[in-house]
């Protein structure tokens, strides 16, 4: 009997139990598309929130006080008996071109922890900086809508503030915010510009942001004592390395630091917050591979399901065909081939309906398909199919005629 | 000349124990070349059992059988293959057609297996199922067919191969009088061709036709007798 016979034979018993046939092409197509969209959705989320970091600056660094508590205005002697505040004294020094040539600029940052208010809507800000102009640049935020503050601002100590857009929708429902007065912790600021949308970075909401000139914060809400910390910006971010040894050298002068182990200030940047991001978001990305490789695993029970059902029927007609004289070898390969069209048309059709899928937005994530997610995802489903098509033809065909026809 | 079959000392066991059932219990029959034998009896007294040795569809449990010579446990599965596939034309009690699939398709398949192809292969499909009368149902499936209708094509499938000995379990429980009278005489012609014939029944105008009758009780052979009513 020749082989195209056989392929013929195969089509024909596919053909002749159209709907065993669908459900089963049905179940590998589902889980094959199911773990490739579910993994390239964990991939599209994880680059999002590296992008929202990067969109943050990755050449800033942070600078805040180690004395506990977080702006270190409550004195605790438990670190070192000389620890100082961070003061505006250190962000000038810092900002020295010839001490710290590869320093663009520093701003101090004055935190308040307030609610402000515009009629009766109040919003409490996620962070309320008092700060200088360079922040902006050095936070990598731009100001969409109206001006930025400028330098004369902070030597007058205007009480003048560009917000984020959160505090936008929270307080200015219908009304230009641009030139309205908003009072926070009972201080009226005129708000001047609102900044360009940031969205969140994973942790916080970079659009519930409140941004005053220092001394305008300073006077009317922290007082001058109590900085929360110091951003910095490094020329680039090819020298951010250069930069913080120059700030530590500086920092260590300004605040006699006399063991380097044991500082009262600390560093941020944002290259290792990246690094920590990058690797929470890749535990996301294996829990959602762990899903994938359950629905998978569902997905290859529910064929192996389909499969042994028709077993029954099946080895009625394996013994059938060996009764009648049908070699073994033939009914084997007329089975395999079987498995194989159905594992084949639905790998091929899962990774069609991955690939379609994987362009439509999850919860405002694109999803960014990982290519051996394709490879795994159909190599394991065919070779799910392959086995429980193929194994319970094996055994029915090593029957002997009658028991296959008896079976049950 | 040795017996184209030669049972020895058959013996069938299901379940051990008290639970222990022979449906054969040492049974020797040699029916030669060219003989029509009907096998009779009582349900459940092994006839079916017996012609599933014969047919070479089933093993013993203990004792010999030999189908031309060949001893049929020794061999191996292609060659069992072979054996079932042109030596045995096999009439099941209960038609066992493939499901989903043409009467045609049915018949075509024991010629499929043997290689023969196309256009050769289907007159002969054909053929067989004009001779049961079927030739305006071949594109039906069993479904769609009375059970004598699936008897018939059955019929046709055992006889598309030509086999040199036909094995019958019952072929005619399903038919009607006009229908079996019309099989009956078709077995005739085939065994008037030299072919050996063997038919379970348990009609006695069946038994009728044969030469040869074997009763068969609790699994043994009972009696073997040369049937006087056939000798015109
Ligand atoms: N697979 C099996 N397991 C257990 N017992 C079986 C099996 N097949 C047959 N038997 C028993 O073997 C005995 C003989 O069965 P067999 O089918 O040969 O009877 P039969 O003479 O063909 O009966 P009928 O005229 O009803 O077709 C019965 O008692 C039956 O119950
Ligand atoms: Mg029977």
């Amino acid at each position: 009997m020749s082989f195209f016979e056989i392929i013929r034979f195969a089509i024909r018993g596919l053909n002749s139990n159209k709907l065993r046939t669908t459900l089963t092409t049905m179940g590998i197509a589902i889980g094959v598309s199911s773990v490739i969209i579910l993994l390239a959705f964990g991939n599209g989320s994880s680059k999002a929130v590296q992008a929202g970091i990067e969109k943050l600056g990755t050449n800033t660094i942070t600078i805040q006080s180690n004395r506990g508590g977080f702006g270190g205005g409550r004195a605790s002697a438990s670190r070192s008996a000389s620890s100082k505040p961070l003061t505006v004294g250190d962000a000038v020094a810092l900002s020295d071109p010839i001490k710290a040539p590869d320093i663009k600029q520093a701003a101090p940052v004055a935190g308040a922890n307030t609610t402000c208010t515009f009629g009766t809507n109040s919003s409490t800000p996620g962070s309320f900086n008092g700060t200088w102009p360079a922040w902006f640049e050095a936070s990598n935020t731009t100001v969409a809508k109206g001006t930025y503050f400028t330098n004369e601002d902070v030597t007058e100590g205007r009480r003048v503030a560009v917000i984020g857009n959160t505090i936008v929708t929270d307080l200015f429902t219908g009304v230009n915010p641009i030139g309205q007065v908003m009072r926070c912790g009972g201080i009226p600021f005129t708000i001047i510009g609102v900044t360009e949308k940031k969205g969140s970075n994973g942790f916080q909401d970079g659009d519930s942001l409140v941004v005053a000139p220092l001394t305008a914060v300073q006077r009317s809400l922290t007082g001058y004592n109590n900085l929360q910390s110091i951003v910095v910006q490094a020329k680039s971010a090819k020298v951010q390395d250069l930069a913080q040894t120059e700030i530590n050298t500086i920092m260590d002068a300004q605040h006699k630091v006399k063991n380097v182990s044991n500082r009262d200030y600390r560093t941020l940047n944002q290259a290792s917050l990246l690094a920590t991001t990058s690797s929470s978001s890749s535990v996301l990305t294996v829990l959602l591979g762990m899903i994938a490789g359950i629905s998978l695993l569902v997905g290859g029970i529910g064929i192996t399901n389909i499969m042994l059902v028709t077993v029954i029927e099946r080895t009625r007609e394996i013994g059938i065909r060996k009764a009648i004289g049908a070699p073994k070898r033939a009914i084997m390969t007329q089975f395999l081939i079987e498995a194989t069209i159905l594992s084949l048309v639905g790998g091929f059709l899962g990774v069609i309906g991955g690939l379609i899928g994987s362009h439509f937005k999850i919860v405002g994530v694109q999803p960014i398909i990982i290519p051996s997610s394709v490879f795994l995802a159909f190599g394991v489903s065919v070779l799910i199919g392959l086995f429980f098509g193929g194994y319970p033809a094996s055994r029915a065909a090593s029957l002997r005629p009658i028991e296959a026809l008896r079976y049950e | 000349m040795h017996p184209v079959i030669d049972v020895q000392g058959a013996v069938k066991q299901y379940g051990v124990g008290d639970a222990a059932i022979f449906a054969l219990d040492g049974v020797d029959l040699q029916i030669n070349q060219g003989e029509y034998v009907a096998i009779m009896g009582p349900s459940g007294s092994g006839k079916s059992t017996l012609m599933n040795i014969m047919g070479a569809l089933d093993n013993l449990t203990a004792g010999k059988y030999f189908l031309d010579g060949l001893e049929i446990d020794t061999l191996d599965e292609n060659a069992l293959a072979l054996v079932r596939g042109r030596k045995i034309g096999f009439i099941f009690q209960s038609f066992n057609l493939i499901a989903r699939t043409t009467a045609l398709a049915n018949v075509e398949l024991p010629l499929a297996y043997q290689g023969i192809k196309g256009k050769e292969r289907r007159s002969r499909a054909m053929a067989a199922l004009k001779v049961v009368g079927l030739e305006d149902r071949i594109n039906h499936e069993p479904t769609e067919l009375s059970g004598g209708q699936q008897q018939r094509v059955a019929v046709a499938r055992a006889l598309c191969t030509r086999p040199s000995l036909l094995l019958a379990d019952e072929p005619t429980g399903a038919l009607d009088s006009k229908s079996t009278h019309d099989l009956l005489d078709l077995f005739d012609q085939i065994n008037a061709a030299g072919r050996t014939v063997v038919v379970i029944t348990h009609e006695d105008d069946v038994a009728a036709r044969a030469k040869r009758v074997v009763r068969m009780r609790d699994g043994k052979i009972i009696s073997d007798t040369v049937n006087k009513s056939v000798s015109k």
